[in-house]
């Protein structure tokens, strides 16, 4: 199910779990906006983790997972948990305007 | 000129590839090569049961060689890397590198217990256990034996892992074993895992969601483990959550066989391979195929999988000696027994597309599906002879076919994924 709503000023397409469909449709403005609305103010570590894991996405067809990050990212498991507490795969992806990484059954 | 095709691993994989492939070609048209590092054929799926005392370490062990059928080469040495440019596999110690036209990678998954702060440190192997190997499985089974009560916990660390349905069927196994030594009021079992419900996906999660709490099996989802005390007896996550235990049970994280880590270009961060997920070749090299746990696709790492691929993956190798287009046959299809305890099993059917449904298998007068019952329990029982005299040598087997049957499918309770 995918709904349109309104972030940093542009209508964009989420799905029921608030990741973007459309992943073309995002901006860096939108990133700022998402992470703020999880209480997150978007530092250089943060940022390193965003990219990485949306260029994952662009290069792989689906985000990194935690392992993944915490083995290429440059940002270590123990820090993506305090950068993005709780869930740092799926809030990284989240802000970084991709779908939600295709975990592993 | 006679083809080489040089397969890595002689587990489920490898060798029902190298029987598959040996009925296809002649001898003087391909020689079949299969490496492995030892010579002992673990009948994994047997691992589960050997913690409750239902099945003995050694009768589910076999020598790897004899699975293997005439006029296929066994060569017993560990594989160093990869040359893939050369098309060349390096052993280690006095064994001759091996140069191949086709290379099948199936050397499936490997634990990786030390990636995990303290897991093997104090208390492992003494409180803190895993099932997922054979020594781990054996010595849990004294442990169990010793256990007269206090905080049991199962911890699946992180996925991918193998057969993702076997620490559920740890969970439901201690609740049966317990019981039946009438210590059940004082056993507390908890489940922590990394998901956000009890399995990946909805349906099955709602099944078996509520069959833990039916039994008493407390849940603790989305739990990230960071840390393992063993002396302290507690699981702490990376969110600072602690789960204490008297006896953790602890599924390790799984990565690929370490030679791909060292074979420059062939694996992924976690060594494992990528593959194309309809054709199984992998996108490293046309002539380097995969199978099995080894292979980075979004399927499940179960045998029953690994044995649908094998069709495609024969098959597909056979397009490619010929100059063909492959075949973008597999379908991503599982089918996984999920022992519940006092006698009864539940099955699942699944794919990529379709997630877990209730109904019949394979048709409308077939098993139950995501239901126990005592049926799919003798199916269970069943899978181990079926593996060895079926499976192995590389048969079809009946009634089962590769590709996921719809017919006893209950189509209207499914929400797809997505
Ligand atoms: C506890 C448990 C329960 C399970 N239950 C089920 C179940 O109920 N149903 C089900 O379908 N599946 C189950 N599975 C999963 C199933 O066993 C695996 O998915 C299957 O065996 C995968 O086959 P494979 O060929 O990919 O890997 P494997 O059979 O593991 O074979 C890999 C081989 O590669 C060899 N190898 C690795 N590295 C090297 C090297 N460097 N040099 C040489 N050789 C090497 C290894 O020695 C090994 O023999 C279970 C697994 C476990 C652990």
């Amino acid at each position: 199910m995918t709904t349109t709503t309104t972030v940093a000023g542009t209508t964009v397409d989420l799905d029921d779990e608030g990741f973007f469909t459309d992943p073309t449709q995002w901006n860096e403005d939108m990133a700022r906006e998402m992470a703020a609305e999880e209480g997150i103010e978007l530092t250089d570590r943060h940022w390193t983790v965003v990219r990485f894991t949306r260029n994952e996405y662009l290069q792989k067809g689906t985000g990194a997972t935690v392992r993944m990050l915490g083995k290429a990212s440059g940002v270590p498991v123990k820090e993506l948990y305090q950068l993005f507490p709780k869930a740092p795969a799926k809030t990284a992806a989240r802000i970084a305007g991709i779908p939600k990484p295709r975990g592993c059954i | 000129m006679t083809t080489r095709i040089v397969i890595l691993g002689g587990g489920t994989g490898g060798t029902l590839t190298a029987n598959r492939l040996r009925r296809r070609y002649r001898p003087d048209e391909v020689e079949i090569t299969v490496v492995d590092q030892d010579d002992q054929h673990v009948y994994q799926p047997g691992l589960l049961f050997v913690p409750f005392g239902m099945s003995d370490p050694e009768d589910i062990v076999r020598p790897r060689r004899r699975q293997l059928h005439g006029g296929i080469t066994f060569v017993e040495a560990a594989v160093d890397h990869v040359d893939v440019g050369a098309n060349e596999v390096h052993l280690q110690g006095a064994a001759p590198t091996l140069g191949y036209d086709v290379l099948v990678v199936a050397s499936g998954a490997r634990l990786v217990p030390e990636e995990t702060e303290g897991l093997t440190g104090p208390g492992w192997m003494e409180k803190v256990f895993t099932f997922y190997s054979p020594e781990g499985a054996a010595a849990l089974a004294t442990a169990l034996d010793d256990f007269d009560g206090g905080r049991l916990v199962v911890n699946v660390v992180d996925m991918p892992i193998k057969c993702p349905v076997a620490p559920l069927e740890f969970c439901f196994l201690a609740d049966w074993y317990f019981t039946e030594r009438g210590i059940r009021d004082r056993v507390q079992i908890t489940y922590a895992t990394p998901l956000e419900s009890a399995f990946t996906k909805p349906i099955a999660a709602e099944t078996l969601g509520s069959m833990l709490e039916a039994k008493g099996i407390e849940l603790v989802p989305e739990f990230n483990t960071g840390e393992v005390d063993g002396a302290g007896g507690r699981l702490i996550g990376y969110d600072e959550r602690e789960v204490p235990f008297d006896l953790a049970v602890v599924i390790p994280l799984h990565g690929g066989a370490e030679y791909v880590g060292r074979s420059p270009g062939l694996g992924d961060e976690l060594d494992f391979v990528p593959a194309d997920e309809h054709t199984l070749q992998s996108k490293v090299a046309p002539n380097i195929f995969v199978i099995g746990d080894a292979a980075n696709v979004p399927a499940s790492k179960a045998g029953s999988v690994t044995h649908f691929e094998g069709e495609t993956l024969v098959d597909n190798i056979a397009h490619f000696l010929a100059g063909e287009p492959l075949e973008p046959t597999f379908d991503g299809h599982a089918n996984c027994f999920i022992e519940t305890g006092f006698h009864k099993a539940l099955l699942i059917d699944f794919d990529y597309d379709t997630e877990p449904l209730p109904g019949r298998f394979p048709g409308p007068v077939g098993l139950p599906l995501l239901k126990d019952s005592r049926l799919n329990h003798l199916g269970k029982l069943l899978f181990q002879p079926v593996y060895w005299h079926s499976l192995l040598p590389g048969r079809d087997l009946p009634g089962l076919s590769s590709t996921m049957p719809t017919a006893g499918k209950r189509y209207a309770a499914a929400t797809k994924e997505d």
